[in-house]
């Protein structure tokens, strides 16, 4: 009889024995590594997430691991809607689940919604022995596997004796203590990368097998998985050598008794067909043979290296035509040799214009064309458009010589981030992209008021106008602006963007308030089509069309916001968030008040979350996976690299000044509201808006206020915060702008909206381990954090949970946040410098963030009294919040 | 009274189960008043049908009932309590009667049972607290338009079972019996509701699983094979592990063939009276159905066997005498 190894079950049993293969899991489930799950996920598009996973299970995986660890998603609903869903469908469903998140919450309540036997992914000594015991003692009784990572109270092992000590130290309280059977146990002895050049990463791979194989022998039952392709990350961009080097690996880590893990099969080679001496070079690196066998491999890849990187430094194309090497320098962004073949070009044509209209905008059109098709990314477009500026600027004394009038673009569009809002990353990629493909720009810049938009668009006899911005009020003053331009009888092309845009807004709310073409763009590749299309010759139909369309989307949305199912406020109220206060006892905060906070860029860097910032150059996928991505790694990594060196003339030079506030208040809940005291007395009142979904029998109508406890069970606490890392920013845009470098000054932009980020998070960790304490024995790494693995939240007016931006005027009341941060509030309540956050604290463990989703009028009515405010400005500030119609007045 | 455990016994001999209580309830033919004491006199639902009642109302009828099945030879009787949870009692409007329910249920049967052990002492009997599956699934939805929704939840169904398993473990059952499991969600909720309850008791109860096949598909109704029910069931110490309802001994004999081939415990079965007429009645004879037991025997699969719906004493007295001539299951302990 064959021996067991491991034993599952889906609505099928898993019996993995002795003579099994290596079991793959299925890893497109996870939100973590897929863009697309994810997107869906966040879509809520269930349908097409449940396809992702039958496309799993139809080709061939054994397990499927489903992980929902992502800020902006309710992971634990997500994780359980997505099993129950996933329960009805028998295809799938006769798979064993890996249930996979950092957060014990999700996973237990995943384990709640699955019959057959699933592998939990995972737990860790990381919170010390008690938490590991009492989360492994429910898993056993939920009926479920379990990883368990090689982490303990002090990190992550990264020797074979920490490996082992961990691994035999969990596997003891496990079998010993908590009497978890062996071959449930799944040990993760962590896959580290070799050959980084560092001296302690060498022998990474070897005490990997090392400790496999000691589990193997003392460790009875237990089995051994890992994800594989950490071990090659110091080859990203060398697909030849990572492929042996996962084989390779494999290879070994199953002869060492490895018997699950997660390796995408399309980054294999098969073991018998990797070269001979490649094989030997990655050997002897995995396996630590001798003293040379990092610098041989690098060696190896280096001249084996793929052919994009050599091209660099090849110079055959300066053999080429002027012409040609213009192209070539604007495709690769070269600015080397630009102004050598500029004036090469100025002398073979007549004149300078035409040098312009000839192979510049030749070669810029190739750009164009790339871009398109997905053959190039956002930050090499940026870069051609930097070449491209530089050309023109070379040639700008020429032109002006020759008089000739630059008559022949495309189109001139006048952008404008709209009055009240400050964001503008979004509007200048898009200016950046539209100038590449021949449109003259003229942009405006933040907080313009609408008159001057309308006014300058008049003035530069603009064929278009495109409106930029980020935060929710924005969204009104782009109505406002497009009932402006009815009012002065224009028709020029409207074009909306910026991330609280949506199609769907303008379909609902900007199309009433504007006759002309009118459409939303929030995709700099898309904008320059659907641009051309609307001042082209068919310039009628294009814009006809896309209203069509528009109307048919705001019929059925409006249809559709009928058959939502909405409760009203009492019921709400009564079925809000309900937390045992009885048996609460509130810990008092190490320090009450208000303090300012001013750190340096050094101590934020370790805070970054450097996934958004990839976003914000169009490059979707995690960080730092994302560098190795098949798509987009290469891109990615150049990114990376000009990063790095921005980032460290940023620290050595403080070009960044952080500068914060916070304080912690006493506070006690009353209806909706919490009041925030001193002394016993009441400062200020924090208002709160609570959900009115109809919601499913075990789901709250949520509040930020039911994280506060009613005054009667005892002093509770708030705290709120403002932070920005945008004081210095201004000047050293101008060094970029002055150098026409559009590149360096978004990077610098979006460099300080992530330490902006960062300084929140770092902020948030030191209130919840010093200054207010509750956690004072947390230990959490960046991944961690970005996970929000922490107890408490920091929810921001304006986001998910609580969209009303008049709550900052109350933060900032509190903290004197303009005197001590220099953060000024917009009209619109915009924080000015951008690169701002602020937010609340709240430290109840069972607080958690949501969305708040429409709200109904008498919520809207009732939350106007308490704010005594008129109805009229609540839905103003609410405007996309509401789950009605609100009446527009055309002055 | 202090007794050699099940599993010693089982090593010996093949263990009998009692037959069906529902099919013996309706020889009665009790009326509304039956279900009804004085306190119940006044309730405004109807309460006939509500065989779990009788514990309070009629605890003459379930004396009788257990007596007729230890003197057909049954070890073990079950409790009447399949529907005695707050889910299922939610139904007539009785909730908060399920502590008494069980309590009453399980003082009865251990009662009978320690009269007839007294009496013969070289073969002691045995009370097993039948838990039911309750009326509600925790792995499927009843709204075909919304696939997510479900009518309880995991954490629903482990309160109600606690309360349950509570006050069985204190009217003094031997072993709990987790019968007629058709979603094995609900079945895990169960398992994890007696670990909470034993430790709160702190006492060890040993457990019985019995999962329902519903068709010829050889699926529980959630779904799963048997083999997956049974990994499913694994993760506590099990008693036994077996089969029971909806089919008759005959169709259940593939899958308590793979039960035995995979399991650790002991396997039970305790099938219909056959598959029902077209009214709905089973009308196989004693000597049928222990005719239709012989193949597990023969095959040496079995170490618990006994009656669900349409069996009678009757029935129980043929398959005890002909499992008497049979020697039980050997456990195979993967090496």
């Amino acid at each position: 009889m064959k021996q067991a190894r491991l034993i599952l079950s889906g609505l099928e049993p898993l019996v993995i024995t002795q003579d099994s293969n290596f079991v793959n899991v299925g890893e497109r489930t996870n939100v973590t590594g897929s863009r697309k799950f994810l997107r869906l996920i966040k879509e809520e598009n269930f349908t097409d997430a449940l396809e992702v996973a039958r496309d799993q299970v139809e080709g061939g995986a054994q397990i499927i691991d489903i992980n929902m660890d992502e800020g902006m998603i309710d992971g634990k609903e997500a994780m359980t809607t997505f099993l129950k869903l996933i329960a009805a469908e028998p295809d799938i469903a006769r798979v064993p689940i890996m249930i996979d998140s950092s957060k014990w919450e999700i996973i237990e309540a995943g384990l709640k919604v699955v019959q057959g036997k699933c592998v939990v992914n995972s737990i860790s000594l990381k919170e010390g022995e008690a938490t590991f015991k009492e989360q492994a003692t429910l898993i056993r009784r939920y009926g479920a596997a379990v990883v368990v990572m090689a982490f303990d109270e002090t990190g992550q092992a990264d020797s074979y004796e920490r490996r082992v000590e961990i691994c035999g130290r969990a596997y003891k309280i496990l079998t010993e203590e908590v009497g978890f059977p062996s071959t449930d146990i799944i040990f993760d002895p962590n896959i580290f990368p070799v050959a980084t050049g560092m001296e302690e990463h060498r022998s990474n791979a070897l005490d990997f097998f090392r400790a496999t194989t000691w589990i193997k022998e003392n460790c009875p039952g237990a089995l051994v998985s890992g994800g594989v392709s950490n071990v090659s990350f110091s080859f990203r961009g060398n697909p030849r050598v990572r492929e042996a080097m996962h084989s390779a690996f494999l290879y070994h880590g199953i002869k060492a008794g490895m018997d699950m893990g997660i390796v995408n099969p399309t980054m294999l080679e098969v073991y018998d067909e990797i070269d001979d001496k490649l094989l030997t070079l990655v050997e002897d690196v995995l396996l630590d043979r001798n003293d040379d066998a990092t610098e041989a491999l690098l060696d190896y890849a280096a001249k084996n290296q793929s052919s994009a990187k050599s091209v660099e430094k090849d110079l055959s194309w300066r053999e080429q035509s002027v012409e040609k090497r213009l192209e070539y320098s604007l495709v690769k962004g070269l600015v080397e040799f630009i102004e050598e073949d500029t004036e090469e070009a100025r002398q073979q044509y007549d004149r300078p214009l035409e040098v312009i209209e000839g192979p510049l905008m030749a070669g810029m059109n190739v750009v164009g064309d790339l871009f398109g098709s997905g053959k190039m990314f956002l930050p090499q477009v940026v870069k051609s458009a930097r070449v491209m500026k530089r050309s023109v600027a070379y040639l700008t004394p020429y032109l002006e010589a020759d008089k000739s009038k630059a008559g022949a673009s495309a189109g001139k569009i006048v952008l404008a981030t709209v009055k009240g809002d400050v964001h503008d990353i979004g509007k200048n990629i898009v200016g950046v992209v539209m100038a590449c493909n021949g449109f003259e720009i003229v942009d405006l810049g933040v907080m313009v008021p609408a008159a001057t938009i309308l006014d300058r668009a008049i003035e530069e006899g603009a064929d278009a106008i495109g409106l930029s911005g980020l935060i929710t009020p924005s969204l009104d003053e782009m109505i406002h602006v497009a009932e402006e331009m009815k009012i002065r009888g224009m028709n020029l092309p409207l074009l909306i963007g910026g991330a609280t845009t949506s199609r769907v807004h303008t379909a609902v709310k900007i199309l009433p308030a504007y006759d002309g073409p009118l459409v939303h763009v929030n995709d700099a590749s898309r904008a320059v089509p659907v641009l051309s299309s609307l001042i082209g010759e068919k310039k009628e139909e294009s814009a006809g069309a896309i209203r069509d369309e528009y109307r048919e989307l705001r019929a059925k949305y409006l249809e559709r916001g009928q058959t939502k199912e909405f409760i009203s406020i009492e019921e709400a109220r009564t079925n809000g968030m309900k937390i045992d206060w009885s048996s609460w006892s509130p810990s008092a905060p190490n320090q009450l008040g208000v303090q300012a906070i001013n750190p340096s860029l050094r101590d934020l860097s370790p805070y970054i979350d450097w996934t958004p910032y990839f976003k914000t150059w169009g490059l979707h996928g995690k960080f730092p996976a994302i560098l190795e991505d098949n798509v987009v790694g290469e891109e990615a990594t150049k990114v990376w690299e000009d990063t790095q060196v921005m980032l460290q003339e940023m620290i050595a030079s403080n070009l960044l000044r952080p500068t914060g506030v916070f304080g912690i208040f006493e506070a006690s809940r009353k209806g909706d509201d919490v009041n925030v005291k001193k002394n016993g007395q009441t400062l200020e009142t924090f208002h709160f808006l609570r959900q009115q979904q109809k919601k499913h029998k075990e789901a709250a109508n949520h509040s930020l206020a039911d994280f506060i406890a009613p005054e009667e069970h005892g002093t509770d606490h708030i705290g709120c915060f403002a932070v920005t890392s945008g004081h210095g920013l201004e000047k050293l845009l101008e060094t970029f702008e002055r150098d026409q470098d559009d590149y360096r000054s978004i990077m610098a932009k979006a460099l300080a909206d992530r330490y902006a980020e960062a300084f929140a998070e770092y902020l948030h960790e030191r209130v919840r381990k010093n200054f207010w304490g509750y956690a004072s024995d947390e230990n959490l790494d960046n991944t961690a954090l970005i996970a929000e693995s922490y107890k408490g939240i920091r929810p921001a007016p304006g986001y998910p949970a609580c969209p009303d931006h008049l709550e900052k005027e109350t933060i900032w009341k509190l903290l004197n946040a303009e005197a001590n941060t220099g953060i000024t509030l917009t009209e619109s309540l915009a924080m000015y410098p951008a690169a701002s956050v602020s937010g609340y604290y709240f430290a109840n463990a069972e607080s958690k963030y949501f969305g708040l989703g429409k709200i109904g009028k008498d919520q809207v009515e009732e939350y106007a009294q308490r704010r005594n405010i008129s109805v009229e400005d609540v839905e103003r500030w609410l405007g996309s919040s509401l789950n009605y119609e609100k009446e527009y007045s055309l002055k | 009274m202090k007794k050699d455990d099940l599993r010693s016994i089982a090593a010996s001999r093949i263990l009998i189960l009692d037959g069906a209580m529902g099919t013996m309830i309706q020889r009665y033919n009790l009326t509304e008043d039956d279900f009804r004491n004085d306190s119940l006199k006044d309730h405004h639902a109807s309460l006939k049908g509500n065989n779990d009642l009788l514990a309070l109302t009629r605890p003459d009828i379930l004396e009788a009932i257990h007596d007729a099945y230890f003197e057909a030879g049954a070890d073990i009787v079950e409790t009447n309590t399949f529907s005695s949870t707050s889910i299922a009692q939610d139904d007539y409007d009785l909730p908060h009667l399920v502590y008494d329910l069980n309590y009453e249920s399980a003082r009865i049967a251990s009662d009978v049972a320690n009269r007839c052990t007294e009496k013969n002492p070289d073969k002691p009997r045995y009370v097993a607290g039948s838990i039911g599956p309750t009326n509600k699934t925790a792995s499927l939805s009843p709204d075909v338009n919304d696939p997510a929704y479900r009518a309880v939840t995991y954490d629903e169904l482990v309160a109600a079972y606690k309360e349950q398993m509570i006050a069985l473990i204190d009217g003094g059952v031997d072993a709990f019996l987790i019968e007629t499991i058709f979603d094995t969600l609900n079945a895990k909720a169960a398992l994890f509701a007696a670990e909470e309850a034993m430790a709160e008791k702190g006492v060890t109860v040993p457990i019985m699983v019995s999962g329902t096949i519903t068709d010829a598909s050889g699926r529980t109704l959630s779904g799963q094979t048997a083999e997956a029910f049974l990994i499913s069931m694994s993760h506590v110490p099990l008693l036994s592990v077996g089969f029971n309802c909806a089919l008759g001994a005959a169709q259940l004999t593939p899958y308590i063939d793979v039960v035995s081939r995979n399991t650790e415990a002991l396997v039970s079965a305790h099938p219909n009276a056959g598959l029902p007429n077209e009214m709905g009645a089973y009308d196989q004879t004693p000597e049928q159905m222990a005719n239709e037991i012989s193949e597990y025997l023969d095959r040496g699969i079995i170490n618990i066997v006994g009656g669900c719906c349409g069996t009678t004493p009757d029935h129980i007295r043929a398959i005890a005498e002909m499992a008497a001539t049979y020697e039980p299951r050997k456990i195979k302990v993967e090496a």
